[in-house]
């Protein structure tokens, strides 16, 4: 087993955001069914409060999920030595069956923390707390996906074997594994290539008919939902090698090192913020017509519509610069 | 855009100022804060710099080894062997090494003796490392002697002591000649220690292993990539082991955090009170203790890690090194290298920053809610 | 301007040492006039200058202000109206401790969002009109009590504020001074500012800037004809 304070930080760090949400899950519970803004009794206000710190622990919680993934990726890396065959994150992510499920869960949960948030801020614009039982239903969701998260983590690293030999990013990303990264490059690039060009300009389109007409926010959800996933796909199948100037280096993870200028910071965080704010306007479109978010909520979806939008061009720019100043010829 | 931050900036402003009010509270909980971090830090650097300087140390070592075992031990290995190890694909030059331990009764300790044609040593001279020239009290020209195999007493000449750079590897270690080292330890003259053996290309270290295992079935190929990989697991394996004693000290110092964030004296009551009177609503009161909070924890962090760093790079670790190096009688001075990183910094933010903001989510969040009206009329 | 409608307020309710504390209370407060409050100590003047300050809710009653209904707003939005419709004038002037004049007479507005340096220029402004700029930086405590009613006046207006609200105002000055206050509040009302005042001084209720006098006893206001 393997015993690294980076280890022991990630997992207390996991307890603490799973405590965080999980209580704010059990808080919201006495909101969904005793809310009453008419009512000026005790209990009401009591809850009015508690709504502040639920928002408190959600926020800290999202906080914590966004810097605990890029933690969890640099950890990875930091024990690939203990691996044979592991030359990064990717091949101590292989190292048993949890590590890329775990991973997942991480993403998942941090766009599901930022959704809420989302929600909680436009619900805070309306004076009647129009939004306030899907919010607490969302949590309710999300509870259980943290838990989940926690143990799947928890697992990994209680898992891991210094002696398993596990594959390193060229074996793991070479279209000779099989697993779900090497069914990405059985993918020629092209097609690929195609459905990435496509769907941003989809996304760019959309997103301006969206922000002009205030319609469209489901698909604009959708769109940039996909542009998320097909961008990550890209990015494994071909913008990788521009910028390791390998044409079988695929791996997404050695792009956040120094020697590769840590590029991968923006081009990740970009791709998150873009899917956040896109999904944000997704789940408040079912809303617009409430009455008390007249005035704002359509405001906060154009906004969202503007950061989604500006976020994917950013990769797609930085994507492209790479590919365009890079050694490799193809 | 603007307004959200003004609002940030003026309520920052205020949460400044409202520490700088109560400084004996306020002063008292960052020294506590910047304790845990400086002892958290402390560890987490010295086991950092012991990895690198091992991997520095071990790059520097044979890639391959082949050592013979009988019974499970590892027993000398004939010379003959290389010439097979040779005729392998991939495989370049095979040279036997001789070293071994001499026990020293006089001080009991274990010398690592080894030869090295590099240093081309007269007959009856040695160099020795700088730990050995402490205890033994030996120096340039001083005489040493050790007991051979035999029981006959051997004189040495000492030619010199290594130098101080290297005592991290040669701290007990004794250069001698390859007659001597024989005639020491009654050595029979067609055998050696162990064989390194040199790969050329990388990649076919493991199949090369393999191979050598296949012909000589009584041997163990070793790596040098996976002494590396235990070096670096008992390392953090020791930090880890101090850092989950240390998790009780964290566990205590976020009861003191909660309970100073806690007990809010009468006064800051009444300034809240205040405050909400006129005009500040909860989540304004919540963004105070936040600010409030994040100074606290960058100032301890802050002055915690520097303190640190001073106290393992520069001061190297006086107050629990024995831990971390394991026990011995020779002990080698010498400096760490200096090696700090973004994600070392991270996880020590998950350790005490974290904690310390989540266990005062509550207490924050019980002072926003405060009614104005009643903690007025006290 | 501000209209309750069957106001009760009651602390500690259920409990053995239960109070009334407002009882049944509707009134009609007129913009742009000065109303005072008057009544005997426990009379329930305080807490019914806090409920139509919108600071303490009411037990049961409905409340408009500027024709909005404000009763079952959440505290977050009743805050906001509050902090600038009405600036409030304590009885004891509640002034922060150890900071100084100036950063007292800001604080109401810091959530506001408004740029520091201008918020400063305001405040300062304000001073002025009160003579207290030269004690601008100074420490509230060394104020002399003159000083430190000004200063709370000052406060009360760095939002601009359509209501002002006090609270036993000349309760801690002497004659010369309550009759500057009162001159003070001319100049509000001139200025198309609503003024609420609660006191037992015949000083004011006496002075000829107020134009409506509402009697309350026992958390119930007595002549119900007159409001």
């Amino acid at each position: 087993m393997l015993f690294t304070p980076a280890i022991i930080a990630l997992f207390a760090g996991s307890l603490i955001t799973a405590g965080l949400l999980v209580g704010a899950a059990f808080a919201g519970v006495q909101i969904l069914l005793h809310w009453d803004l008419r009512d000026g009794s005790e209990l009401q206000v009591k809850l009015e409060r508690r709504t502040y710190l639920i928002s408190t622990c959600v926020a800290y919680a999202f906080a914590f999920e966004l810097i605990s993934l890029f933690l969890f990726i640099y950890t990875a890396d930091s024990l690939h030595s203990f691996f044979v065959g592991a030359m990064c994150a990717a091949g101590s992510l292989n190292a048993n069956g949890l590590g890329y499920p775990t991973i997942t869960f991480r993403i998942v949960n941090f766009l599901l923390a930022g959704l809420w948030l989302i929600v909680n801020y436009t619900d805070n614009k309306g004076y009647d707390y129009p939004l306030i039982r899907m919010k607490y239903v969302l949590l309710l969701i999300i509870a259980p996906l943290i838990l989940a998260e926690t143990v799947v983590q928890a697992k990994y690293f209680f898992g891991l074997n210094p002696e398993v030999i596990t594959s390193c990013c060229g074996a793991l990303f070479s279209a000779n594994a099989n697993n779900v990264a090497a069914d990405i490059l059985a993918f020629p690039p092209r097609p690929l290539e195609i459905a990435f060009t496509g769907n941003m300009l989809l996304l760019l389109g959309w997103g301006i008919f969206s922000y002009r007409t205030g319609k469209g926010g489901y698909f604009f959800a959708v769109t940039a939902f996909l542009a998320f996933i097909i961008s990550i796909a890209a990015f494994i199948s071909f913008i990788s090698t521009y910028i390791y100037e390998l044409p079988t280096h695929h791996c997404p993870f050695c792009v956040l090192q120094r020697e590769y200028g840590y590029i991968g910071y923006p081009l990740f965080l970009a791709l998150l913020g873009g899917a956040q704010a896109g999904l944000g306007v997704g789940i408040l479109t079912p809303y617009r017509d409430t009455g008390s978010l007249q005035g704002t909520l359509p405001a906060m979806q154009k906004k969202l519509i503007l950061i989604s939008l500006i976020a994917f061009a950013s990769f797609t720019m930085i994507s492209l610069y790479q590919m365009v100043v890079s050694n490799l010829k193809t | 855009m603007s307004h959200i931050v003004n609002r940030q900036r003026n309520i920052l402003d205020f949460a400044l100022s409202s520490l700088l009010r109560r400084k004996g509270k306020n002063l008292g909980l960052v020294a506590v804060y910047t304790l845990v971090v400086f002892a958290l830090a402390s560890v987490m650097f010295f086991a950092q710099a012991l990895k690198k300087e091992a991997s520095l140390v071990l790059s520097a070592t044979p890639e391959l080894i082949v050592q013979k075992m009988v019974a499970g031990r590892h027993d000398l290995i004939p010379l003959s062997y290389a010439e097979k190890i040779k005729g392998i694909r991939g495989v370049g030059a095979v040279e036997g090494r001789l070293w071994g331990y001499y026990y020293d009764p006089l001080v009991r300790a274990n010398y690592t003796l080894l030869v090295n044609d590099k240093y081309a040593l007269p007959e009856k001279t040695i160099a020795v490392g700088a730990g050995i020239a402490r205890v033994r009290n030996a120096f340039r020209g001083s005489t040493v002697n050790f007991q051979s195999y035999d029981g006959k007493p051997m004189l040495f000449q000492v030619r010199g002591v290594l130098s101080q750079e290297s005592e991290l590897l040669s701290s007990d270690l004794i250069l001698i000649s390859a007659a001597d080292f024989r005639q020491l330890f009654g050595f029979p003259a067609d055998y050696a220690t162990d064989l390194t053996v040199q790969v050329r290309n990388k990649k076919e270290m493991a199949t090369v292993a393999a191979k050598i295992q296949q012909i000589f079935p009584d041997t163990r190929p070793i790596l040098r990539d996976e002494i590396m990989r235990t070096y670096e697991a008992v390392f953090d394996w020791r930090a880890g082991i101090i850092i989950v004693v240390l998790l009780g000290a964290l566990l205590a110092f976020l009861i003191f955090a909660w309970d100073k964030a806690a007990g809010l004296s009468a006064e800051e009551r009444r300034e809240i009170g205040i405050l909400k009177a006129i005009g500040w609503e909860t989540s304004d009161v919540l963004q105070l203790k936040f600010w409030e909070g994040l100074t606290v924890s960058l100032t301890a962090f802050l002055l915690g890690t520097i303190l640190a760093y001073v106290h393992v790079f520069l001061a190297a670790a006086p107050l629990f090194s024995t831990v971390i190096k394991g026990w011995s009688i020779l002990y080698p001075n010498f400096r760490l290298t200096p090696f700090l990183s973004a994600f070392q910094i991270t996880v020590l933010f998950f350790f005490t920053v974290v904690p310390y903001t989540v266990a005062t989510i509550i207490p924050s969040w019980r002072a926003a809610t405060i009614d104005p009206d009643q903690a007025m009329r006290t | 301007m501000i209209e309750l409608q069957h106001i009760r307020k009651v602390f500690n309710a259920g409990k053995p040492n239960e109070l009334v504390a407002v009882d049944d209370v509707s009134l009609t407060i007129e913009a742009a006039k000065v109303t005072v409050l008057r009544g005997p100590s426990g009379s329930g003047k305080t807490t019914l200058l806090s409920v139509l300050g919108c600071m303490a809710r009411p037990t049961s009653g409905r409340i408009m202000v500027q024709d909005r209904e404000v009763t079952s707003l959440p505290a977050r939005f009743l805050t906001e109206i509050r902090r600038k419709t009405f600036g409030f004038i304590f009885q004891q002037y509640h002034l922060l401790q150890g900071i100084s004049v100036i950063e007292n007479v800001m604080l109401p507005a810091y959530p506001n969002g408004e740029s520091f340096p201008r918020l400063k220029q305001r405040a300062e402004k304000l001073l002025s009109l009160f003579n207290l700029l030269p004690k601008a930086a100074a420490r509230v405590e060394w104020l002399s009590g003159g000083e430190a009613q000004r200063t709370a006046i000052a406060r009360a207006l760095v939002n601009d504020p359509a209501v002002i609200i006090a609270d036993e105002p000349t309760a801690h000055l002497d004659t010369k001074l309550s009759r500057e206050l009162m001159e003070i509040v001319d100049k509000f009302k001139a200025a198309g500012k609503t003024i609420l005042i609660a006191s037992h001084d015949p000083l004011i209720h006496d002075s000829p800037v107020v134009d409506r006098v509402v009697n309350m006893r026992d958390g119930k206001l007595i002549d119900p004809g007159a409001a």
